[in-house]
């Protein structure tokens, strides 16, 4: 933004001042962010920067908290070689939480994403009956509150066939708290939301006469989907799994109420190392976590620049 | 073929008298009725792509929160385990002194319960109105083994002289119908005396309501907050050339990317009386090493990481508001001889106003269901109505009364999401 020719001098110091003002609120947004990374190599159990650290002694840093992750939970920390890293893999408490947070992510994500882009492509059709008020529904997983989510979750999947006793019927079965299934389908619903919202806002600028084409070109539905459609929303449709993954990664409260210590996940066992004793080890997760943000952000950056290439809409 | 009904516009053929005769398909059916049949067929598709999605989320999430606000009115602990002394209830007046034959309901039942174990579940029930009571009922219960000989009014105050306080006996009444509004009233600091009055609780009792007023404060304060500190940014990353601005907006997008608890933690480590915020402020010579602010574990810990936690809700949609403003308005306003400010106050501000709404109920609904970050951060004085339902469902386990308050709390977010999708549109909800 450049100043016009005319400005005042007064008006040229406010411009001016409005740019620090700026500068400072994104000071504030991203300096929580990056301070953690630094102090996570603290050579000492501090949360701040040492004196050995601010005149960059290489003796002030260390990777002792990305050790002290490594080894938490290991039957024999001071093995070699192989056998440590498959003692490591088998009973480190992070490596299994780590595990376990991809386990529940992907299948909640492939629920979530089937599920909604299916959802999505009736929604966006003109001729969709009680198109608003379904919208609204579906959307309500993101606006409700978490703790109220978390729990109606908890007495549901405590006895999920209480539902069926209601009507008269007493079937058999278990209960899904504490169980992965249990897991996953409440990650799948928080998820699904966010699948909707992008997929919808993708075939907001899909030229239907595509689909037509393809049918007056003797294609059926399905191959019209898998070759025409699909192709075009494809980025919308990754960028929805993206964000519906990230949710379920990211997830604590439900965790808390329906799962089981097997099912510990990494944001869970952050949760306990926060609440009980928080060591400079928590920054080390922290840290991997912000670089593995990162990583999403850049994909879901290029998939929006592909998305508006492939559509034809340059960003003016 | 199914196309020729499917698509009436391409088999559109009039008969040849033509004036005066109704349009017809190529197969001799009017147009009307194949028009409406196979716009009918249309809607049937796209419904049936979204009823997989839509009973799925009845199932999971709709009927489950039904299931638990059922709870804040209908709670069965009392009246499914002593159902003689219920009847008994039941069939004499509001007031009525216990008589010989309540007392034999009350021993016949209290003896039932203790053998089937679920004599504490009884007193916690009643333990909810009544503090003590849970003891007195297990307490009691041990002394029952045996069974009781009548009469049973002595027998029972032998055991316990606490089974004669009236106050007892009107919360029994109380709970001994399963279906109640005690937990609404509880929910806003009422409850009822032993003639079934509805009065204000105690003073040093009173905590919902006051609770309830904390996060509706504190929600506004933080989304007038993140309105302060967006406002600017999002105007200037609007005005910026798409490449500088797209660079500026990483700054904004890690954040939202970034794990809510990885922020916690970060405002956590900052904020401490030995973190760098404090160490900062000493070595710049703002305060002295022994003044350290304390500033986390209370409500300015709350309001500093909920702030910075829900500042991109608000600079997203006010970014794609301020991207479609032309600025030749502002222009012409200068132009016609208005100051920046005028131009800005009287042409620009009322042209972001529907980014500003949306941002700005984005950002309340969001915070007033805030959970972690306060449980985390929030100390005693930062905790909100969300923290209070958690304790009830895990440590007190009275979850008639986290129902009572998830109730509350969640009508005020739906009216909120109402007025969302009425001025905003819930199509127009972005991410990213």
């Amino acid at each position: 933004m450049a100043l016009p020719s005319y400005a005042s001098p007064l008006e040229r110091a406010w411009h001016y001042l409005y740019l620090v003002i700026c500068g400072l609120i994104f000071f504030f947004l991203i300096a929580p962010i990056v301070v953690i990374i630094p102090l996570s190599f603290n050579a000492e159990p501090f949360f701040t920067f040492t004196p050995a650290m601010r005149s960059l002694d290489p003796d002030g840093f260390s990777l002792r908290w990305y050790q002290s992750l490594l080894t938490f939970g290991m039957q024999n920390p001071d093995s070699e070689g192989w056998a440590f890293w498959s003692d490591a893999w088998a009973n480190a408490h992070w490596i299994k939480a780590a595990k376990n947070s991809v386990i529940i992510g992907f299948f909640a994500t492939l629920v979530a994403t089937v599920l909604g882009t299916l959802a999505a492509l009736g929604l966006s059709r003109p001729e969709m009956p009680y198109r608003r008020a379904i919208m609204a529904i579906l959307i309500s997983p993101m606006i409700v509150p978490l703790i109220i989510t978390a729990t109606g979750m908890f007495f549901f999947y405590s006895n999920p066939c209480e539902l069926l006793n209601l009507i008269g019927l007493q079937p058999q079965c278990g209960r899904l708290a504490g169980t992965y299934l249990g897991v996953i389908l409440a990650h799948a619903t928080l998820g699904i939301p966010f699948v909707i919202i992008t997929v919808t806002a993708t075939l907001v600028g899909f030229d239907q006469s595509l689909n037509r084409a393809a049918a007056s070109l003797g294609a059926s539905p399905r191959v019209t989907f898998f070759r025409v459609t699909m192709p075009l929303i494809l980025p919308g449709v990754i960028a929805g799994a993206l964000f519906a993954f990230v949710t379920s990664f990211d997830e604590v409260v439900a965790v808390l109420f329906i799962a089981a210590p097997e099912q510990q996940t990494i944001p869970r066992q952050m949760w306990n190392g926060i609440r009980e004793q928080i060591s400079p080890a928590i920054l080390a997760v922290a840290t991997l976590l912000v670089i593995f943000s990162i990583a999403l952000l850049t994909t879901v950056e290029l998939l929006r620049r592909r998305s508006e290439r492939i559509r034809g809409l340059t960003p003016q | 073929m199914a196309n020729v009904a499917l698509d009436p516009h391409a088999a559109i053929a009039t008969t040849a008298s033509g004036v005066g005769a109704a349009l017809t398909t190529a197969d001799g059916k009017p147009l009307a009725r194949a028009l409406a049949r196979s716009q009918r067929r249309a809607r049937r598709r796209a419904f049936f792509l979204v009823l997989p999605l839509l009973a799925f989320i009845l199932i999971t999430f709709v009927i489950p929160i039904g299931q638990m606000l059922q709870r804040s009115f209908y709670n069965d602990g009392f009246s499914r385990n002593m159902p003689e002394v219920s009847a008994w209830f039941a069939s004499t007046e509001r007031g009525t002194d216990p008589d010989e034959a309540a007392w034999a309901a009350l021993a016949a039942d209290l003896t039932a319960a203790a053998e089937a174990r679920t004599i504490g579940m009884v007193g916690t029930r009643i333990n909810y109105d009544l503090s003590g009571a849970r003891s007195l009922f297990t307490s009691t219960g041990r002394s029952l083994r045996g069974g009781l000989e009548p009469p049973y009014r002595e027998a029972l105050l032998e055991i316990n002289e606490g089974w004669d306080n009236p106050m007892l006996w009107s919360v029994m009444r109380e709970a001994s119908r399963p279906y109640t509004a005690n937990f609404y009233l509880a929910a806003v600091d009422r409850t009822r005396d032993e003639d079934g009055r509805i009065q204000q609780v105690d003073e040093r009792q009173q905590v919902y309501v006051m609770l309830f007023m904390r996060t509706f404060w504190l929600s506004l304060l933080i989304t007038g907050l993140t309105f302060l500190l967006g406002f600017p940014i999002a105007h200037l990353l609007a005005t910026l050339p798409m490449r500088k601005s797209n660079l500026l907006m990483i700054l904004v997008l890690l954040p939202f990317w970034t794990s809510l608890l990885v922020r916690t933690t970060s405002w956590m480590v900052l904020l401490q009386q030995q973190g760098v915020v404090n160490d900062v402020l000493v070595w710049l010579g703002v305060i002295g090493n022994d003044q350290r602010l304390q500033m986390i574990y209370n409500q300015t810990g709350t309001i500093i990481a909920m702030t910075h936690i829900l500042l991109p809700f608000m600079v997203l949609p006010l970014y794609s508001v301020m991207r479609t403003i032309n600025p030749s308005y502002v222009r012409a306003a200068r132009s016609l001889g208005a100051t920046s400010w005028t131009a800005f106050r009287r042409i620009y501000f009322p042209q972001t106003l529907p980014g500003l709404g949306a941002g700005a109920l984005l950002v309340f609904i969001l915070a007033v269901g805030y959970y972690i970050t306060p449980a985390l951060v929030g100390g005693s004085s930062g905790q909100l109505i969300s923290n209070m339902i958690a304790m009830h469902m895990t440590s007190t386990l009275n979850w008639s009364m986290a129902a009572a308050l998830a109730a509350l709390l969640l009508a005020s977010v739906l009216v909120l999401y109402w007025l969302y999708d009425r001025l905003v549109g819930i199509d127009n909800l972005k991410l990213g």
